[in-house]
């Protein structure tokens, strides 16, 4: 239980720690290692470089006028306790609440969660349902990718090994119904199946756009096409919607069966939660603009 | 950049004295604590973040040392169980511990106290619900966890009435 031995890199810019990556290609980026060092204590990850980015000035911080944006060395304790965070996007405390424990949560980053892409995290599929983006640096500059583009399957990302997250920019929530849901064996372990839900009502309460994104069940947190085109044009809180949501909510997605749960256990959970979650959407307090 | 190979220095604050040890990369700071400074109050249960009992703090925040390098606490403020009792009397959450049971081998113990240090910190008036919450990520495998929730709540009283 003990790591592979690494050389340790230590950049001052977000410049240097780009041109570090691109320097070792067996590197990682370190930042509050929650993730990254369990595996590496088990030799499941054994890069020949960690380069830590946890004293990189300007990449931790959460700012918010419009839309929010939170740095990528951001704890997720502070996410967690921000009232701004609270009061406007209450999908996001939600989510939170739910990833591992106040220690992990004090050194664990908001970035790290992200760009780590554990199909089991909250965090990601709170971004799908958020219409997140993406600030990706890179050598010579920057580009944005959508939080729908980003995940491509287990610990695996649009990232290139020269690339790293900055920040994370969310819309506002204001005015859309939301609610977070997951079933786990203990509180803070890694779902079992979880779902994110926001959905956009007009002025009597029809849902206009839907966004219900699952994680825990695939390879990747993935958006349920056939659970948000069926609830488009229902009426948020609708009984019937929401049972018959939840059962289409896995068509079309390959669905993980591993040591715990399987394949069935799985589905049936997640029809449980997807229905769940889209009720309590209908009461939870909404976000303010 | 700071570049870091084999065998370095590695300083920090320990329990409010500055200290050096030899550390690799590679070095958890659990092992660091351990066999560096020889301070062995901090436990070693899983090493992989699960068990708690590993818990210290790092400039105040709670943080599972075996989940930690060494090189990235430097500099920081490490407080262990070794810096709670003064002069050999136990700190307020030591003695609330011992008079209400929270232990019984003790081993998970020192991350008990450094977790609830940190949540009376935190939130010096918890409700039972929060005591509970907050110390999910610690496991006991002796007590059954009443004790331990009723020498939170102990603690705290004591806190507030010293405060008071």
């Amino acid at each position: 239980m003990k790591p592979a031995q690494f050389d340790y890199l230590r950049p001052g810019s977000l410049a240097e720690a780009i041109e570090a990556l691109g320097a070792n290609p067996d590197s990682k980026v370190l930042a509050g290692g929650q993730s990254l060092i369990p595996m590496m204590n088990m030799r499941l990850a054994r890069p020949s470089a960690l380069v830590d980015i946890g004293r990189i000035d300007g990449l931790a911080g959460i700012s918010a006028n419009g839309s929010l944006r939170v740095g990528a060395t951001t704890r997720q304790a502070e996410v967690l306790a921000d009232a701004t965070v609270q009061r406007r996007w209450p999908l996001i405390t939600a989510a939170l609440r739910h990833v591992g424990h106040p220690a992990t949560r004090a050194r664990g980053t908001f970035g790290g969660s992200i760009a780590h892409a554990e199909p089991a995290a909250e965090l990601p599929a709170a971004m799908l349902a958020l219409d997140a983006a993406f600030t990706v640096h890179r050598p010579g500059g920057t580009r944005t990718v959508a939080a729908t583009d980003f995940f491509l399957g287990h610990y695996t990302t649009v990232l290139a090994e020269d690339e790293l997250l900055g920040h994370v920019d969310v819309p506002a929530l204001g005015g859309s119904h939301w609610a977070f849901a997951e079933v786990a064996r203990r509180h803070g372990d890694y779902a079992l199946t979880g779902v994110a839900v926001r959905l956009t009502p007009d002025a009597d309460g029809v849902v206009t756009d839907a966004r219900v994104a699952l994680f825990a069940v695939s390879s990747r947190p993935v958006r349920s096409a056939a659970a948000e085109r069926l609830l488009v044009g229902t009426r948020v809180g609708d009984a019937e919607a929401a049972t018959a949501a939840g059962k289409v909510a896995l068509d079309d997605i390959e669905v993980a069966e591993d040591s715990f749960v399987s394949a069935t256990y799985r589905t049936e959970a997640t029809a449980a939660i997807v229905r769940r979650a889209l009720l309590e959407a209908a009461t939870n307090p909404k976000g303010e603009n | 950049m700071e570049t870091r190979q084999g065998n370095v220095a590695v300083e920090m604050t320990v329990n409010g004295e500055p200290m050096v040890g030899i550390a690799e990369p590679r070095t958890l700071l659990s092992d660091f604590l351990r066999h560096g400074l020889g301070m062995t109050g901090t436990h070693v249960g899983c090493e992989q973040g699960v068990c708690g009992a590993c818990t210290v703090l790092i400039d105040g925040q709670p943080a599972r040392s075996c989940l930690t390098f060494a090189v990235q606490a430097e500099g920081c403020r490490v407080d262990t169980v070794e810096g709670m009792a003064e002069g050999g009397a136990l700190s307020d959450v030591q003695e609330a511990f011992r008079a209400e049971h929270g232990l019984q081998c003790g081993f998970c113990t020192p991350g008990f106290l450094a977790a609830t240090e940190a949540l009376l910190a935190e939130n010096p008036d918890p409700t039972d619900d929060e005591i509970r919450d907050y110390l999910s990520g610690n496991i006991c495998r002796c007590t059954g966890y009443q004790g331990i929730i009723a020498a939170v709540r102990r603690a705290a009283q004591t806190r507030k009435a010293a405060s008071a």
